[in-house]
């Protein structure tokens, strides 16, 4: 015991120092968060230059009736300026210059002209705006053609929004909101991270099989410990670092997202934003649809296990993680060059691809039977019911899942600790499938 | 007094006998050659001895008792196939493998420094092993080996990757080792090194041990009556009797230093090489050649095949 944690330590510093190690781990939540801060940041710079746009208005029926926003002037131009600018429309004073024809109120089509493709948002700011006049003249002739009272009032209260609540009950009727997307993201993300840990640290423990073998060390090594010894410690030591990488991700991840915070508004500065549009347009219904979701995500990331979640996480990831890495190190004990992995590696990496490709049907329905045979299946378990943990999962499948992934691994690590015994010390013999089966039966 | 000895022991590797009731036994303080071309089972008897295999027949005995894991520690092992991690510092590298061995961490670094200093490579300590030519890695590799004191060594081609001058200073720590009662099993394809440093030796081929004693026992044995003899005066081999009785080997004349090789026939003897002799020569010198290793190996090896 004391010897396997002398290997693990070895195995668990020389990876932590490297250099590689603290870039990756520092790198990966820069990387993330420039891919979260970045947009946003963007976005809320983006248009903060004025832009004129020359309105030339053959209909009339406009005219001064186009309100200037923050960022964007309206100004309407007589046809000859219209004319000429249009000519030379770079050196112009306008941005963009819009022609509504003299016979719009029939043909309803507007033409935007500009030197540059515009902005999607300013396309829609000049539609909706001109909407939003004919819209506003049709009401008022409604209005007055009808003759009843408060008719704008009633109309506008007719527009409604619903919320499509999702319910789960539990055991004894017990009622939980819940949500079908976060449910999805949720899974998505623990799945894919223990499909990401899996290949990484995999793949790191047979390199470093393959190092002891290649340096020629792992005999010296061997008469002190046992191969299995080594084995394990190796695996171990590596799984450490894998736990601290993703204990630092998510010290980081919230520091970051404590930071990203101050680019996007707070749900109090949302409700701020929202009362402030409200009181500028005495149409708009009270409580704002968006500021209900807002509500109703944090309602139900409360109501979700995140105790069962990361206990699950941990567990499935250790027991696919020890699953795969044995397999992993009897093929770097087998192999004297990296080049002879290939034909041992994709049985290896075909289920764990497998699995990829079920976790996402699963995510869609979490409780059908491709989700639940391959959350059974020890080499898929590990992603896919990871996949379908958020969605809530009977616990008799949690326990069969968890017991069936026990024995395959101690089976595993025992069938692969015997290959490695024997393929460590075997040197420029180019090994077929038939040959491990042999190393499989030789005796200790 | 005997430290070590394997008792018909046989291993085979699927359909390949590696070794076949093979026995052998050292004594403590003594140094013991283990002889055989490649792929006799040499490696296979040394990995036994280091508890890396189990043989399928057959015991093995440290101190007059069976092997048992916990006495890693008193055995050191140089594998022919070695090396270091490449990038993992030297010191830190020797400090691990010295703790693997069982030494704390206090100990290894202070038997460490010791050893460093005499082979005068402390300014390596904070080196990386690849910055370090193949002979400073054996140098390295070889303290490794010897920093827990085992009680039993056991060197595969110790010097392979050495200059002569490291080969002298290695040879050098072996001796001293074995004076400082170590006990030590050496295998090597040098047969100079093995007249120079073994007290004993076995030789295994084919999966069989074929020879086995005391090094100068062994050479006296596979003597075969060959004498090389210088004289005064001149004689004709060709026109005497000489030549009909005796195989001459070598025969050169010329002014002052005449020197002759010659082999007596089995039935006869060496008083009479020398009666036949005096009566035509006068003798200067009359010396009986002993084998080489190197020709005791190659003669035992060819006769077995």
């Amino acid at each position: 015991m004391h010897k396997i944690l002398l290997i693990l330590k070895r195995e668990y510093t020389t990876r932590v120092q490297k250099k590689s190690f603290i870039f990756l781990t520092l790198l990966m939540p820069v990387i993330m968060a420039a891919l979260i801060i970045l947009p946003a940041y963007f976005a809320s710079m983006g248009d903060e230059q004025t832009r004129t746009i020359g309105v030339y208005d053959g209909s009339a029926v406009f005219l001064g009736r186009l309100e200037n926003s923050e960022f964007t002037k309206f100004q309407f131009i007589p046809r000859d300026e219209f004319v000429s600018s249009k000519s030379d429309i770079k050196n112009s004073n306008y941005y963009a210059l819009v022609d509504i024809e003299p016979n719009f109120l029939i043909t309803k089509t507007v033409q935007v002209l500009s030197a540059n493709n515009i902005a999607f948002d300013l396309k829609s700011q000049i539609k909706d705006k001109i909407q939003g006049v004919i819209e506003k003249d049709k009401m008022a002739e409604v209005v007055r053609q009808t003759a009843i009272p408060d008719l704008e009032k009633k109309l506008a209260a007719t527009k409604t929004h619903i919320n499509l609540d999702t319910i789960k009950v539990g055991d004894g009727g017990v009622v939980e909101k819940s949500s079908t997307e976060i449910g999805m993201v949720l899974g998505y993300i623990f799945g894919f991270m223990i499909y990401l840990f899996i290949f990484i640290y995999g793949t790191m423990v047979m390199q470093g099989v393959m190092e002891e073998k290649q340096s020629r060390i792992v005999e010296v090594i061997i008469s002190s410990v046992r191969p299995f010894q080594l084995m394990m410690g190796k695996i171990v030591g590596i799984a450490l670092v894998g736990l601290t990488q993703f204990a630092l991700w998510v010290i980081l991840g919230i520091a970051i997202l404590t930071a990203s915070k101050s680019f996007y508004p707070s749900p109090a500065q949302a409700h701020q934003m929202q009362n402030v549009i409200e009181q500028q347009d005495s149409m708009q219904q009270a409580g704002g649809p968006e500021l209900d979701k807002i509500q109703d995500l944090l309602a139900m990331v409360g109501t979700i296990n995140f105790p069962l979640i990361i206990g699950c996480f941990i567990f499935f990831f250790i027991g696919g993680y020890l699953l795969y890495s044995s397999m992993f190190a009897a093929v770097g004990s087998a192999i004297d060059v990296q080049e002879d992995a290939q034909q041992f590696m994709l049985p290896i990496t075909l289920p764990i691809i497998v699995s990829i490709m079920v976790m996402v049907s699963a995510l869609r329905s979490p409780d059908g039977p491709i989700a639940f045979w391959f959350s059974m299946i020890p080499f898929t378990s590990p992603i896919v019911m990871m996949a379908r943990i958020p969605f809530g999962v009977p616990i008799w499948q949690l326990l069969l899942s968890m017991f069936l992934l026990i024995i395959t691994f101690v089976a595993m690590v025992w069938i692969t600790a015997k290959i490695y015994r024997t393929g460590i010390l075997m040197y420029g013999k180019k090994p077929s499938w038939k040959e491990l089966g042999k190393w499989l039966m030789y005796k200790s | 007094m005997e430290l070590f000895s394997a008792k018909e022991v046989s291993k085979t590797y699927s359909s390949q006998q590696a070794l076949t009731n093979v026995s052998v036994s050292v004594e403590e303080g003594t140094i013991f050659g283990l002889l055989g071309p490649n792929g006799a089972g040499k490696t296979t008897l040394i990995r036994i001895i280091n508890q890396i295999t189990a043989p399928d027949s057959g015991s093995v005995w440290l101190d007059g008792r069976p092997l048992k894991p916990g006495d890693i520690s008193q055995i050191g092992y140089l594998p022919e196939e070695r090396g270091l991690y490449k990038k993992m510092k030297v010191g830190e590298q020797a400090l691990y493998l010295g703790q693997l061995k069982g030494l704390s961490r206090h100990d290894a670094m202070k038997e460490l420094k010791i050893w460093f200093e005499k082979f005068e490579i402390t300014s390596w300590w904070d080196k990386k092993v690849m910055e370090l030519s193949k002979g400073m890695q054996q140098k390295v590799q070889f303290i490794c080996t010897v920093l827990h004191k085992p009680r039993l060594l056991i060197f595969d081609e110790p010097f392979s990757g050495f200059d002569p001058i490291n080969t002298d200073l290695i040879t050098r720590e072996i001796l001293q080792l074995k004076k400082d009662g170590a006990t030590i099993i050496f295998s090597t394809h040098n047969m100079e090194s093995v007249e120079q440093l073994c007290d004993h030796i076995a030789l295994i081929d084919k999966s069989k041990k074929i020879l086995d004693g005391p090094t100068q026992e062994i050479r006296e044995k596979y003597k075969s009556n060959i004498y090389d003899i210088a004289y005064r005066g001149s004689f004709d081999l060709k026109s005497h009797d000489l030549a009909n009785k005796y195989n001459i080997i070598k025969h050169e004349q010329n002014g002052h230093g005449n020197r002759l090789s010659i082999q007596y026939p089995d039935g006869s003897s060496s008083r009479e090489l020398i009666k036949d002799l005096v009566e035509q020569v006068e003798l200067i010198s009359f010396n009986e050649v002993i084998p080489s290793m190197n020709e005791v190996f190659i003669k035992v090896v060819k006769q077995n095949s």
